[in-house]
């Protein structure tokens, strides 16, 4: 069988959901979402951007070396961990984790600042910018910087500078310069706009590496087909090592590049159940959250794209709350908003206290320790294992390990260091 | 005729430029702000642009992103700013007000309940800083069938394919943005400026803008020698900010930096 460059297996019969392998079209809307909302000066670089990565995303030779970083440097393919032990005390589904912990820099995100440094060489700017929030992009954005001798600078929340203190230094380690954003809540969201205003400035000689796929066009594009690698091994390995493709998956979404890396491939399979997990913070219906599709919110325009948007009536960009700083974003990937509008993924919220339990109970029972992200993830395959037979299987998306949110686990234990 | 139209046709009798003073409405609090906008006209504003206060304003620097921040924390709304254009009308029905702001806050209200809204309350032109042409087909429209214009902006980076797009769905006059970078980051290259403009003209006769970069009688001066109009923002803002303790002194403040302004362009 030959696979194209979106990872979706030629020649497969046309099913309910094959228009989703289609999108986004031209100017980067998936239905009414995504398109191109920046100010001017940011266009040509963007139409730039999009002429590049369309020249190259068939092409093998650009495929040929992404795949061979992805092998050599990241340490792919990642495993699918049968979680048998955690599964038999759920007493219900088999969960398979797909292991993006154990990449290096340990989370997904590698696989994506991996091809847009690969694109940053190609356009021949000697400087790269990137926004993060837990660090997780920002130190796969160092780390690929460090590796192509890139000048790297990091916008961070001042308040995210703060609860992820380790990721910070990992990236000075690493030779960028962390810039801590103090404007508005401080968080990931303020972090983009630093970024964005950064950029226009410096257009000329800076390569803008977003960290998921949320963003003007064509970014959620290409940061979804570089993560797409997660979901063809996943579906491969299911093939391989289950003798069928899993009944669900699940991922967590903040913008939601684990989670559309992960269901991406497996979009025209409608026997496969997907979840999406958000952050929901206090719990989605206290309003103290980062869950932005499983509250309904309304439809609105942020960071270039249009999609789901938590907003005030007056049209403001809310605050948002959760206990992991990478899924504290009041908005989503333009894609989830559509895939959520059709119907082929559900998004539901875990809150700060599912997680935490999540987070122990994986830690303990299989002596893997999760990222808070991936957590809520996790707090979700709680809930629908029990719901199914022993004979079915969820796969969830162990997008990032959990050593950067010790800190914030001992804090909440009311441990100092 | 839309009075943005009409103005810049009694500028061109008259040989002189327009003279477009920014502020962000609401700042320091909303009860100032139409004072403000008629001690600009009385220091020789020819057009307002009124800006729509958001939470994440990407494409503004510091001085306009603590304006938002002081006319958020008053709890200003869009549709605040439609009343105190409302009153801005009550005495003075000549001066054009172009809102300018990010889209999200017209998008929640909705595009045509805005555009009503909007022309009812003597609105002229809208500036949506994030909304391309390309995004505006639905937008665009409901403007126009209203006399409103849709007003874009054009960048030292934008292609003369882009441009030739922005030229076409334009109306009442384009902005140029003089330089790579948020609002109020540096002072502009006058020449710089007259060569990018130059193309311009050959495509269109919308009357050409210029904003970011003007902090002074100087550069005013300078950038009305090539183009039609002169956008200052940050220069007033500052005043703004650094009175906004004493709100009763800035309507004088903000009226001694435009006249400087005006003399320096009409001199």
């Amino acid at each position: 069988m030959t696979v194209s460059a979106t990872g979706t297996p030629e020649n497969r019969p046309e099913t309910r959901f094959s228009d989703l392998t289609r999108m986004p079209d031209a100017r980067g809307h998936f239905g009414p979402y995504g398109g191109r909302f920046v100010s001017e000066t940011l266009s040509y670089a963007l139409e730039d951007l999009e002429k590049i990565y369309l020249s190259l995303r068939d092409d093998p030779a650009f495929q040929a070396e992404f795949d061979r970083d992805l092998a050599h440097y990241v340490g792919r393919p990642s495993p699918l961990y049968h979680a048998e032990r955690w599964s038999n005390a759920l007493g219900g589904a088999q969960i398979w984790l797909k292991r993006e912990d154990l990449n290096h820099t340990g989370a997904h995100k590698v696989n994506n600042t991996i091809g847009q440094a690969l694109l940053a060489k190609k356009t021949g700017k000697p400087r790269v910018i990137a926004e993060t929030g837990a660090g997780q992009h920002g130190v796969a954005t160092a780390t690929v910087a460090a590796r192509l001798g890139l000048e790297c600078d990091v916008y961070m929340g001042a308040e995210d500078v703060q609860r992820q203190k380790l990721n910070v230094y990992r990236m000075r380690l690493l030779g960028a310069r962390v810039i801590p954003v103090e404007s508005g809540t401080r968080t990931l969201k303020d972090a983009m706009n630093e970024a964005l205003r950064d950029w226009v400035t410096n257009v000329d000689n800076t390569f803008y590496i977003i960290g998921t796929v949320a963003g003007p066009h064509p970014y959620p594009q290409l940061v979804r087909d570089f993560n797409a690698v997660v979901g063809r091994e996943a579906r491969r390995q299911s093939l391989e090592q289950i003798g069928r493709l899993p009944d669900a998956l699940i991922a967590c979404v903040g913008g939601g590049s684990n989670a559309i890396g992960l269901f991406y491939p497996f979009v025209e399979d409608d026997a496969v159940a997907m979840y999406g997990v958000e952050a929901g913070g206090d719990g989605v219906e206290t309003g103290r959250h980062a869950a932005p599709l499983a509250s309904n919110a309304p439809r609105g325009v942020l960071h270039g794209n249009r999609t789901y948007l938590m907003s005030d009536e007056a049209g403001q960009v809310s605050d948002t709350h959760s206990i992991s700083a990478g899924l504290d974003y009041p908005g989503v990937g333009p894609e989830h908003s559509h895939w959520k509008d059709v119907g082929r993924v559900k998004y539901v919220a875990a809150n700060d206290k599912e997680v935490l339990e999540a987070f122990r109970e994986l830690t303990q029972m299989e002596g893997i320790m999760p990222a808070l992200e991936s957590a809520h993830a996790l707090a979700h395959a709680k809930v629908l294992a029990p719901t199914m037979r022993p004979d079915q299987h969820i796969v969830v998306n162990l997008s990032g390990r959990g050593d950067k949110d010790i800190m914030t686990v001992a804090k909440i234990d009311g441990i100092e260091f | 005729m839309n009075r943005i139209d009409q103005r810049f046709s009694e500028l061109k009798q008259q040989g002189r430029k327009a003279l477009i003073p920014y502020i962000t409405a609401g700042d320091p609090a909303p009860q100032y702000t139409v004072g403000f906008m008629h001690a600009l006209v009385e220091a020789g504003a020819d057009i307002i642009e009124l800006g729509v206060p958001f939470s994440d304003p990407m494409a503004d620097g510091p001085v306009i992103q603590k304006a938002c921040e002081r006319a958020l924390k008053q709890g200003t709304r869009l549709v605040d700013l439609l009343d105190m254009v409302a009153e801005f009308r009550q005495a003075d029905t000549t001066t054009p007000v172009v809102l300018m702001g990010y889209l999200n806050p017209i998008e929640r209200i909705g595009y045509e309940t805005f555009a009503d809204k909007a022309a009812k309350a003597g609105v002229d032109g809208v500036l949506v800083v994030d909304m391309p042409p390309e995004e505006a087909d639905e937008f665009g429209p409901l403007l126009k069938v209203r006399n409103l214009a849709a007003i874009f902006l054009v960048a030292p980076t934008t292609s003369p394919a882009r441009a030739a797009t922005i030229c076409a769905h334009g109306e009442g006059y384009l902005y140029y943005v003089s330089l790579k970078g948020v609002t109020g980051a540096a002072t502009l290259n006058a020449a710089d400026v007259a060569e990018h403009l130059a193309p311009l003209r050959e495509m269109t006769d919308l009357p050409l803008c210029v904003g970011f970069g003007i902090r002074d009688g100087v550069t005013a001066a300078e950038v009305a020698k090539v183009a039609d109009g002169v956008i200052v923002g940050s220069a007033l803002v500052n005043r703004i900010a650094e009175n906004a303790e004493t709100p009763e002194i800035i309507a004088g403040q903000l009226k001694s930096v435009l006249a400087e302004m005006r003399t320096a362009m009409d001199a």
